[in-house]
């Protein structure tokens, strides 16, 4: 079985990483129009990156804006964008950077130091309460700023124009932190003329034309950009389309050139001979559970939920209601963490050794609790439905409440809850994913299940410790496959991400972040695009 | 009828107020908030410290009155709020969105008034013919279709089978784009309308003054033009100013299954985010339009029939 469901994993690994050389083998185009797709709301919050931390702007933002790091889909790892080397001190806080000099925000004028730390300080500024500010408060003296304390962020030192020194609180790689959308750098000038949403500047290989609030963001090939020969298409559209059925009818009118699928779309594509030819998949970084709260009874004995994670087919649920669209959670890591251990077997189904740690547990008989749920339909009350029957065989009766999926954080933060199903994302910073188990993280800052460990958190202390990155990825490893025997929560499912594209579109990446963030600079349109 | 529209005026202020106070009880005791919605379903991991200053900021944490009585004096003098989401005013958000929005709600509505009245008035001069079946069999049908479910047909047909029009966007908000998305918000008050005309048309033929007129040698089509039209107008245009003035709300469906860009489209994704300003901004809006588009019906009713007066 295990060999099976690493054979298939691999298999999609490789069909993902075969697409993309598919796509490359050809000349990329120069011109022509991408049109993707924002399928996540009808509208889109804000053009202003360090405002909006939501998936569906980022989608218009990485056109736009850019960050100091970036996502290497096809090697899965970090890597600078808007630098060309770094430096790391021998204590490993500090990082020095050699920023690129070909770098130009769309108003002509050429990215410093400066604005990386105008950027970085606008982010702090406690007021606001920029998402971002979550991750510029790595950098030594950020919160001082955001406190008030302080209006420079003292980790923050520009060496001249073209070289940045960081000093971080932590020994951490800074590239985590420093590559969401929300950090992107942006020009002062233009964010002080005021109403930059609406007149976004930045770095990115395309700069804004046009948006229409509630149909579609446009944004046109910018010459100056800092990689050559790209982006090779004139113009990028986003076009809201959060209805998936009228997606679907778009994608097949060739009006849209990608579009995110959903469980009952991926099977009608999968079985069509043409449509099938352009399905792009990845293992994103979200880990569907059920998490459970250990402060209430009996969550907080392991052979409880141990029980619940061996009384559930998982398999079957997978393959019937969520119709092969995920990936089986072996462990709280998604697959693309260096961190993922690969040998771990999933829990099997085994309702007689649920039976018989539930009997170990003093709960002969099961118990009841309630599950809170939202509606959806890859990790909401369906699954929740499908689950009913199978641990009422072993005696545990589940009594589901179904909340709207806004509330469910809320719920999680509060603890006002027995147990709750819901999407989580993973990645892709292995430490801080599993900080939400560490026994001194608060329950407001993720820590949903109140789950304690002394071995976990030794575990979790010593990688926080280790400059090597090889050794801190042994003791995350050690730490996620600790946190899967534990089995703080029933894990359910790794998110398929799936991406329907036309036959024309190319250079389109797996990325295990979010699929629908594509890098529009490598993307490029053949002749046969019907958009010109 | 400058007395009317003075009357009229004056009970738009009470409605208003009481709309508003419902408003914003409503989403005051609705679970969630924008912050919490910001978690996009696992999407995004939003940091506590971020959320509490969040919270501050928005004035979430303020007493219940001490909001409210902020709510009421901002709208009272015009302001709805700023948009949690984008951080724009509510008022320029919601009226980028006002014309696409007027656009759909016109075009369905002229689409329902030219197909709805015409067929009911003929069905009803020949009550039991084949015209009355068939239009009555499509009047009903179309009452019956969910707007979702006609809107996906005819995107089927008309831009995927056809290759007609496009299926979704705004494009130029041109004819091309406006034309399926008002043809599915069309059709239900089309076939009210058909109905109703019908139904009023028949009541009127039966009347005795109808019978007297044809007594006196009056020709069917003056019998018609000069009795039966005016008189069945008043119940007609009562429906279309009702239809008219709920269209708008109503659209809220056809508007995200078309990308159309207009409030309703707006009022659904601030709901699922709990961008209460805007929320509050739209159905404010919505409120308004069907409070002048009734107001406007109920000048028509003067105009038509002289004979009503309002107390």
């Amino acid at each position: 079985m295990r060999i099976l469901v690493w054979s298939a994993l691999a298999a999609f690994a490789l069909l993902g990483v075969g697409i993309a050389d598919a796509q490359q083998a050809q000349a990329p185009r120069k011109g022509g129009t991408i049109r993707m797709t924002g399928p996540y709301a009808a509208s889109f919050g804000s053009l202003d990156p360090h405002v909006t931390p939501r998936a569906q702007d980022q989608i218009v933002n990485q056109a736009i804006h850019r960050p100091l790091y970036t996502w290497d889909t096809a090697n899965n790892k970090l890597a600078l964008e808007l630098a060309t080397d770094v430096k790391t001190s021998a204590d490993g806080f500090t990082y020095t950077y050699k920023l690129r000099n070909d770098v130009y925000f769309h108003n002509g004028r050429k990215m410093t130091a400066d604005d990386i730390i105008w950027s970085y300080t606008r982010i702090m500024d406690g007021a606001k309460g920029y998402p971002g500010a979550r991750y510029i408060r790595v950098i030594k003296g950020a919160t001082e700023v955001e406190k008030g304390a302080a209006k420079e962020i003292s980790g923050l030192k520009k060496i001249d124009d073209s070289t940045l020194e960081i000093t971080l609180t932590d020994r951490v790689e800074p590239g985590y932190y420093l590559f969401a959308g929300t950090t992107a750098i942006l020009p002062r000038e233009e964010v002080e003329k005021g109403n930059f949403a609406a007149n976004p500047v930045g770095l990115g290989p395309f700069k804004f034309k046009e948006h229409i609030p509630g149909s579609r963001v446009v944004a046109e090939r910018f010459d100056k950009f800092y990689k050559p020969g790209k982006p090779y298409a004139d113009k990028v559209e986003v076009l809201l389309m959060a209805e998936a059925a009228a997606r679907d009818v778009a994608f097949r009118n060739k009006e849209i050139d990608t579009s995110i699928l959903g469980p009952a779309q991926y099977v009608a594509y999968r079985a069509d001979p043409e449509l099938s030819k352009g399905i792009l998949e990845v293992a994103e970084m979200f880990t569907r559970s059920i998490i459970f709260n250990h402060d209430v009874k009996p969550f907080g004995d392991k052979r409880v939920r141990q029980a619940i994670n061996y009384a559930i087919d998982t398999d079957l649920i997978i393959k019937r209601l969520v119709k092969d669209k995920a990936y089986r959670a072996t462990s709280w890591l998604p697959p693309s963490s260096e961190a993922f251990d690969k040998t771990v077997k999933p829990y099997p189904f085994d309702q007689a050794k649920a039976k018989k740690l539930l009997a170990e547990a003093g709960l002969p008989n099961g118990f009841e609790w309630e599950l809170t749920t939202s509606q959806n339909e890859s990790w909401g009350l369906p699954i929740v439905e499908a689950i009913i029957p199978m641990l009422a065989k072993v005696g545990i009766k589940v009594k589901p409440k179904l909340v709207e999926a806004t509330v469910l954080t809320e719920i999680l933060m509060k603890g006002d809850h027995d147990s709750l199903i819901i999407s989580s994302l993973t990645g892709p910073d292995s430490l801080a994913v599993l900080r939400a188990f560490y026994s001194k993280t608060p329950r407001t800052a993720g820590h949903y299940t109140n789950y304690s460990n002394p071995e976990f958190d030794k575990l979790l202390d010593a990688a926080a410790q280790e400059g090597d990155t090889g050794k801190r990825n042994d003791l995350l490893r050690q730490a996620n496959n600790l946190l899967f025997d534990d089995a703080p929560v029933w894990f359910f499912n790794y998110n398929k991400a799936v991406l329907a594209y036309q036959p024309w579109i190319h250079g389109l990446q797996a990325n295990p972040t979010e699929i629908t963030h594509q890098y529009p600079e490598d993307v490029w349109v053949d002749t046969r695009s019907p958009a010109k | 009828m400058l007395v009317v529209l003075v009357r009229r005026l004056a009970n738009i202020v009470p409605t208003l107020a009481a709309v508003i106070a419902v408003i914003f009880l409503l989403f005051s005791v609705l679970p969630g908030s924008f912050i919490s919605a910001m978690n996009e379903d696992g999407r995004t991991s939003i940091d506590p410290a971020v959320m509490e200053r969040m919270r501050k900021e928005m004035g979430l944490d303020d007493p219940l009155l001490e909001r409210f009585a902020k709510y009421v004096a901002h709208t009272a003098t015009g302001d709805l709020g700023t948009s949690f989401r984008t951080k724009e005013p509510v008022t320029k958000l919601v009226g980028t969105r006002l014309w696409p929005s007027l656009k759909l709600v016109f075009a369905a509505m002229a689409f329902a008034i030219a197909i709805g009245v015409p067929l009911g008035f003929i069905a009803a001069l020949r009550p039991g013919s084949v015209v009355d079946t068939i239009s009555m069999v499509g009047a009903i049908s179309g009452l019956s279709l969910s707007q979702f479910w006609l809107g996906l047909m005819l995107m089927y047909l008309f831009a995927l089978k056809l290759q007609w029009l496009p299926s979704f966007g705004y494009g130029d908000g041109g004819l091309r784009y406006l034309t399926l998305p008002a043809l599915a918000l069309g059709v239900g008050p089309m076939a009210l309308l058909a109905r109703t005309t019908r139904a009023a048309v028949l009541e009127v033929l039966n009347a005795d003054f109808v019978r007297t007129a044809r007594s006196k040698g009056m020709s069917e089509r003056r019998v018609v033009e000069w009795h039966v039209l005016r008189n069945a107008l008043v119940l007609v245009v009562t429906t279309i100013g009702l239809q008219f003035g709920s269209l708008m709300g109503a659209a809220v469906v056809v508007e995200k299954l078309f990308s159309w860009p207009g409030v309703g489209s707006l009022l659904v994704d601030s709901v699922f985010q709990r961008d209460i300003p805007t929320v509050q901004g739209c159905i404010l809006l919505i409120v308004m339009f069907f409070l002048v588009i009734n107001t406007l019906v109920d000048m028509a009713y003067v105009a038509i029939d002289p004979r009503i007066r309002y107390r």
